[in-house]
Formats: C-alpha cells, sequence, structure tokens
C-alpha cells in the first residue's frame, strides 16, 4: 500500500483554486478563459491584479502568478469565448473555460455538443479536444430561475462529454486535475452552495481518476446514490437512519460520464435497496438513467421499488421556503428510504 | 450641487416634467431602499441596483404606453418602475412574497408585467434583445401601432444576440428602439477592453441602421434621441440602435467591492446625478418651486415606505406554489 498523502483542511473553493495553479504550473498550454476571472483588465490603478477573481473568487490570485496572456477575461460572448476555447483544444492549448452557471449553456451549446463533443468521432479518431469547462451549479441561495439549475443530466445525454460533478474539496481537486490532463471535453459542475464547505485535501499533485465512484459510507440496508451537494443530504439522512437501525450505504458517482456501473451494481447486490437523490429536474436524467441501468443490470438483486428522490420537474422558484421545498431534504430522503426497508 | 447643463431642445409639459421627476425618484429611492434592505438581509438572491442611470429609463418610457413594449436586464428594477410596474408587487417580488408581481416566484432580476408591456427583467446578458424583435413582429404583424424598446447593457452588445437581432430587425423593418446603457463596465470588466468600438453606436452601422450616441445623465437629451427613434419605428420606418452613455452609482451587485473603480471617478459622475440635474432645470425654469418638488419627494418616501411595510407583513407563497405555472395545461 502507498502511503497516503498529507492533507490539509481547506474549502471546495480552495481545493479548485489549487487544482488549476498546479495544473498551469505543470503545463504551459493550459490557459484559463472567461468572464471577469480576473476582473479589471485594463484598469490602471490595478496594473496585473484581479478585480474579481471570478464571480465567487474561485480563480483569484492566478492572474498575478501567471499573467493576462494565461488568465484571459472575456467579453460577455458565450458562443465566442467556449467555442474559442474549444477550437484552441483541437490545436495543441489545453484551456480551461469557465461558464458563470450553467445555466447559460445556451448561449454557447452549439459549440459545446455540436462542435467541440463530435470532432473526433466525425473527424475518423483524428482529432482530440482537451478541453475543460468549469461551471456553477445548483439551487439554494435564491439565485432563481436562471442561475440555479443543475442540468448535467443534459451533459450526459451526449456523448463526446465527459461529466464530472464533485461534492467535497478532495474530489474537487483530484477531478478537476484528472479533468484538465484528460484528452476529452469535461464538464466540471461545481455546486455553488459547496463553495464554503470544508474538507481535508491531499497535497500533491494527484489527479482522481475519472469514472471511479467514491463509498462515502458504509452500509448493508440500502444504497443511496447521490450527486454533488445531494451527497451530504444523504449522509445527513443516513445519520437518523443509523438511529434507527437502517445503515445506509451512500454512493458518489463523482462522474456522470463515464459511468461507475460495476461500484453501483454490486452495492446494490449487497444491499438489495436503491435510492436515487438528484437535485437536477427528473425527466431524462442522471436519476432515471441510474436507476435504468440498476433495472436493467440488477433487477435480481433488488427486494423493493427503486426509488427517486429528486427536484420537481419545474424551474428553480425564488421565494425561500419553495426553493427550500424544491430541493431534496434529508428528511425526504429518510422517509423514501423508511417506505422501502 | 453643481448641474449639468440640461439645455435640452425639447419642451415639455410641466405635467410630463413633474411626471419624469418624480419617476426618477421613485426609482432612486426604490435602489436606496432595496440597496439598504438587501444589506439587512431582507432580499434574498442578487440585487443589481439602477441608481445614476433614471434618465434613460424615465427619458425614454415616458413616451411609451402599455401598448408599447420593453424588455430589460438584470439591472431591470428602473425599466419596470418606469414602465408603470406596480412599486408595491415590485417591494413584495424583492422579498420572494405572494403578493410579489410574479408571486415571489421571480425575484429581482424576473420582474415583469406583461399586461404593461414590460416583458421581463432578464437573468441572461442579451436574453432579451432577439424578444424585443418578436415583440415588435408582433405590433407590426397585427398593425397595433406599438414598438418595442430593448434596453441592454454595454456588456450585451458583445453577444451573438445584439447582432442577430439587429439584422433581423434591419431586413424586417421592425419597429424596435434598441437601447445600450453603456455604464462604462460589464461587472469588473471596463468597456474599453470588452469592446471593439470606440461607440457602440456605431455597429449600428454595419447594419444600416441609425446608431446616436446621447448622454444618458441628461434626460432630455435622452427624450428627444428616443422620440427621434421612436417615432421612426411608429412611422414603419424601421429599428435604430441609441447609445446612452451613462453610469452606475452602485457596483455592479450588491456586495460588490467595487475595486475597478476610482472614488474620483464615481464622484465625477455623482456630480453629474441625472436627478440632480433635472431638478435644478426645473426650478431655474420656473415650472415648479423648490416646495414643490419637495413634496413629491416626500410622496415618493412614503409610498416606498408604505410598500415596503406591506411586502414585510405579507405572506410568503405556499409551498404548493413551487409546482404551478410551468405549463398552461399539462
Ligand atoms: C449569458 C450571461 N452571461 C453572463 C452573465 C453574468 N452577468 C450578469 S450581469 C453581467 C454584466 C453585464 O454587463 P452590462 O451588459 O454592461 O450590464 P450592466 O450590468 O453594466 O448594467 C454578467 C457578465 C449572465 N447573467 N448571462
Ligand atoms: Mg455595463
Amino acid at each position: 500500500m502507498v502511503a497516503a498523502a498529507a492533507t490539509r483542511t481547506m474549502t471546495y473553493q480552495q481545493a479548485i483554486t489549487e487544482a488549476l495553479q498546479i495544473a498551469m504550473r505543470e503545463d504551459p498550454t493550459v490557459v484559463l478563459l472567461g468572464e471577469d476571472i480576473a476582473g479589471g483588465a485594463m484598469v490602471d490603478h490595478l496594473v496585473n491584479d484581479d478585480a474579481w477573481g471570478g464571480p465567487m473568487g474561485v480563480t483569484k490570485g492566478l492572474v498575478q502568478e501567471f499573467g493576462r496572456n494565461r488568465v484571459l477575461d472575456t467579453p460577455i460572448t458565450e458562443a465566442g469565448f467556449i467555442g474559442a476555447a474549444v477550437g484552441a483544444a483541437a490545436t495543441g492549448l489545453r484551456p480551461v473555460a469557465e461558464l458563470m452557471f450553467v445555466d447559460f449553456f445556451g448561449c454557447c451549446m452549439d459549440q459545446i455538443f455540436d462542435q467541440g463533443a463530435k470532432f473526433r468521432y466525425m473527424f475518423g479518431g483524428k482529432a482530440k479536444c482537451p478541453v475543460t469547462i468549469r461551471t456553477q451549479i445548483g439551487a439554494g441561495v435564491s439565485a432563481a430561475g436562471q442561475h440555479s439549475g443543475c442540468h448535467y443530466s443534459v451533459f450526459t445525454h451526449m456523448p463526446g462529454i465527459k461529466c464530472v460533478i464533485p461534492s467535497t474539496p478532495a474530489d474537487a481537486k483530484g477531478l478537476l486535475l484528472s479533468a484538465i490532463r484528460d484528452d476529452d471535453l469535461v464538464m466540471f459542475f461545481e455546486n455553488k452552495v459547496l463553495y464554503g464547505t470544508k474538507g481535508e485535501v491531499p497535497e500533491g499533485e494527484d489527479g482522481i481518476p475519472l469514472g471511479v465512484a467514491d463509498i462515502k459510507r458504509e452500509g448493508d440496508d440500502v444504497t443511496i446514490v447521490a450527486i454533488s451537494r445531494m451527497v451530504h443530504q444523504a449522509l445527513s439522512a443516513a445519520e437518523a437512519l443509523s438511529a434507527e437501525g437502517i445503515e445506509a450505504e451512500v454512493i458518489d458517482p463523482r462522474t456522470l460520464s463515464p459511468l461507475d456501473d460495476e461500484t453501483i451494481l454490486s452495492s446494490v447486490a449487497k444491499t438489495h435497496r436503491l435510492v436515487i437523490v438528484d437535485e437536477d429536474n427528473p425527466r431524462c436524467s442522471a436519476a432515471t438513467d441510474i436507476a435504468a441501468l440498476v433495472a436493467d443490470r440488477g433487477f435480481d438483486t433488488l427486494d423493493a421499488p427503486i426509488k427517486l428522490v429528486t427536484a420537481p420537474h419545474t424551474p428553480v422558484p425564488f421565494s425561500p421556503p419553495l426553493e427550500q421545498f424544491y430541493v431534496p431534504s434529508p428528511e425526504r430522503i429518510a422517509d423514501v428510504v423508511r417506505e422501502i426497508v | 450641487m453643481a448641474a449639468a447643463s440640461t439645455a435640452g431642445a425639447v419642451e415639455l409639459s410641466r405635467d410630463t416634467l413633474l411626471e419624469m421627476y418624480e419617476r426618477m425618484v421613485q426609482i432612486r429611492i426604490f435602489e436606496d431602499l432595496a440597496g439598504k434592505n438587501f444589506a439587512a438581509g431582507l432580499i434574498p438572491g442578487f440585487v443589481h441596483l439602477y441608481a445614476g442611470e433614471e434618465a434613460v429609463a424615465v427619458g425614454i418610457c415616458s413616451q411609451l404606453t402599455d401598448n408599447d413594449y420593453i424588455t430589460s436586464t438584470h439591472r431591470g428594477h428602473g425599466h419596470c418602475i418606469a414602465k408603470g410596474v406596480d412599486i408595491p408587487g415590485m417591494v413584495a417580488e424583492l422579498m420572494g412574497k405572494s403578493t410579489g408581481v410574479c408571486k415571489g416566484k421571480g425575484g429581482s432580476m424576473h420582474i415583469a408585467d406583461v399586461e404593461k408591456g414590460m416583458l421581463g427583467a432578464n437573468g441572461i446578458v442579451g436574453g432579451g434583445i432577439p424578444l424585443a424583435c418578436g415583440a415588435a413582429l408582433t405590433a407590426k404583424t397585427l398593425g397595433t401601432g406599438g414598438v418595442a424598446v430593448c434596453f441592454f447593457g454595454d456588456g450585451a452588445a458583445n453577444q451573438g444576440t445584439f447582432h442577430e437581432g439587429l439584422n433581423l430587425a434591419a431586413i424586417w423593418n421592425l419597429p424596435v428602439v434598441f437601447v445600450c446603457e453603456n455604464n462604462g463596465y460589464a461587472e469588473s470588466t471596463p468597456v474599453r477592453y470588452h469592446c471593439s468600438a470606440s461607440d457602440i453606436a456605431n455597429r449600428a452601422g454595419a447594419y444600416e441602421i441609425p446608431g446616436v450616441v446621447v448622454d444618458g445623465l441628461d434626460v432630455f437629451a435622452v427624450y428627444e434621441a428616443a422620440g427621434e427613434a421612436i417615432a421612426r419605428a411608429r412611422r414603419g420606418d424601421g429599428p435604430s440602435l441609441l447609445e446612452a452613455k451613462t453610469y452606475r452609482f452602485y457596483g455592479h451587485f450588491q456586495g460588490d467591492q467595487v475595486t475597478y473603480r476610482t472614488a474620483e471617478e464615481l464622484d465625477q459622475y455623482k456630480q453629474r446625478d441625472p436627478i440632480a440635474a433635472l431638478h435644478v432645470a426645473i426650478v431655474d425654469r420656473g415650472i415648479a418651486s423648490e416646495d414643490e418638488l419637495a413634496t413629491i419627494d416626500a410622496r415618493v418616501t412614503q409610498q416606498l415606505d408604505d410598500a415596503w411595510t406591506a411586502a414585510k407583513e405579507a405572506p410568503f407563497p405556499e409551498l404548493a406554489e413551487t409546482l404551478t405555472d410551468v405549463y398552461v395545461r399539462y
């Protein structure tokens, strides 16, 4: 066994910043593009300081180290700069673009799914597109209908796109490093509610391989597959259930494309029960996809119907009580588990 | 306070001028209170304030009726008030209360009132531009005589929707007025960095429609320039692009540290406060006295205090409201 790397406590946000810094240090072709990722371009008194470092401060400090040639503020032109990142990726750079909120994908989707994601296939395997698109997802801060969606299911649906969805600081760092080093187009979904959450993060430059789920809690009575922030809701539910003698196994797929089928199937083979918790809208979603996987290949191991705990088939409401109702809660998850155990 | 020259050529009636003044004061006090109450934790989410830019919304919307449309932006409170959206309903919407104009489901960035021709604030930069073309297409097709006015920022002028919208309006000769509110910045990024054109109005040339730059701090100048563009659209002579050079007195959103602007720059613009300038012009021209204007100020202050009191007391929506209004029928 390899000695585990030393760790420090960091926020999810700091872990992402650190991964970007490592990737930029190790590879001069890594460039960042996005709106106000430095901020204050051409403002005399800032010289080479950033004004914002991104709307949440995730890219703060990087322009000081790497300069404005590698940390490029863009105009508000998502089709333009996401497309440029895709084109640059196809020709020798390894760009990391920031789509400020995933809800804005409508402004640039052609460049992602009809261009970047299909180059390799359409060109007979003679091209690659090593671009990472970081974006913010999730409800919980009353950002309302056009700044609160998850929408990773849309991208998971599309061949040629890899989908990475970290739930902890350590996963955020390791997965972002792998995403950037990966030679395919990767969507990297950061949950805005998690930016301030803390956890132990390994030192060093190791990535976490894409396509490997993580068992966040072991248990024998029910498998809960949860995504992004829902991992934490599921872990709270599991604590409550444990007091009642129900031991839930909580699985974080960490990447939805590729999906670690085997970890999910073997957990269900052990617990015989499956609940999927997903903050995305429920139709044609990550949740229904995982349910279909287990119905198809794990049906014989099930002792109860597969249950889904998801957001409703609506946009995200603004009003705080409604928004809270919209997001799956630990209570709702625990109730559903009790129904089938 | 020093005032900018407002020696506009337009002759406006006393009623019109006082209405415009009152609207501008409504916007200013609405925004100042929104800023204060956001800091006090009464407004959830993101809030982008329009203070400083009042002359643009009011100079234009005072020439529109409910039969005309506007599209707006994330910085939409001023456009809403200028277009006559119910102020108590707006305040309640900011708080997410059931008495809000959108039942609390939209919030600051999505205030709308289609009956008043106000097609929504918008969380997507550039999102309103094609919509305005569509509204103008309706007006033209149905022969309503209405026009569409499309408000957007300097930052939005780099979106594809801007270029697509201008071209579409030009080839279809649509009754639309594109109004770029150039406040110098898109978030923390100065327009001199993000935009290739020294004047955004120059981009009109590419689509062979009129492009006009106007001082957005001068309500008379805005009124006059917009009047021509609106008249042209109503006559069936097609779209125009108006660029109003303006400034926002607050940060991009509440919470912005605004490190990208200097205090001197802000000060310079505050010296040219569009409301103070209108105030001086009204008094200097003998249109109304200081006292009459003070009465208006007091009335608006009271109106907004009442609106906040009512909004604080109003209930949040029922949880079941989460699931309604997705479709007309399903
Ligand atoms: C499509 C899209 N991209 C990015 C954003 C984030 N954003 C919100 S406002 C803004 C700046 C807008 O600048 P400008 O158009 O000049 O309007 P202003 O804020 O100055 O009124 C940005 C980048 C967004 N809301 N929508
Ligand atoms: Mg601007």
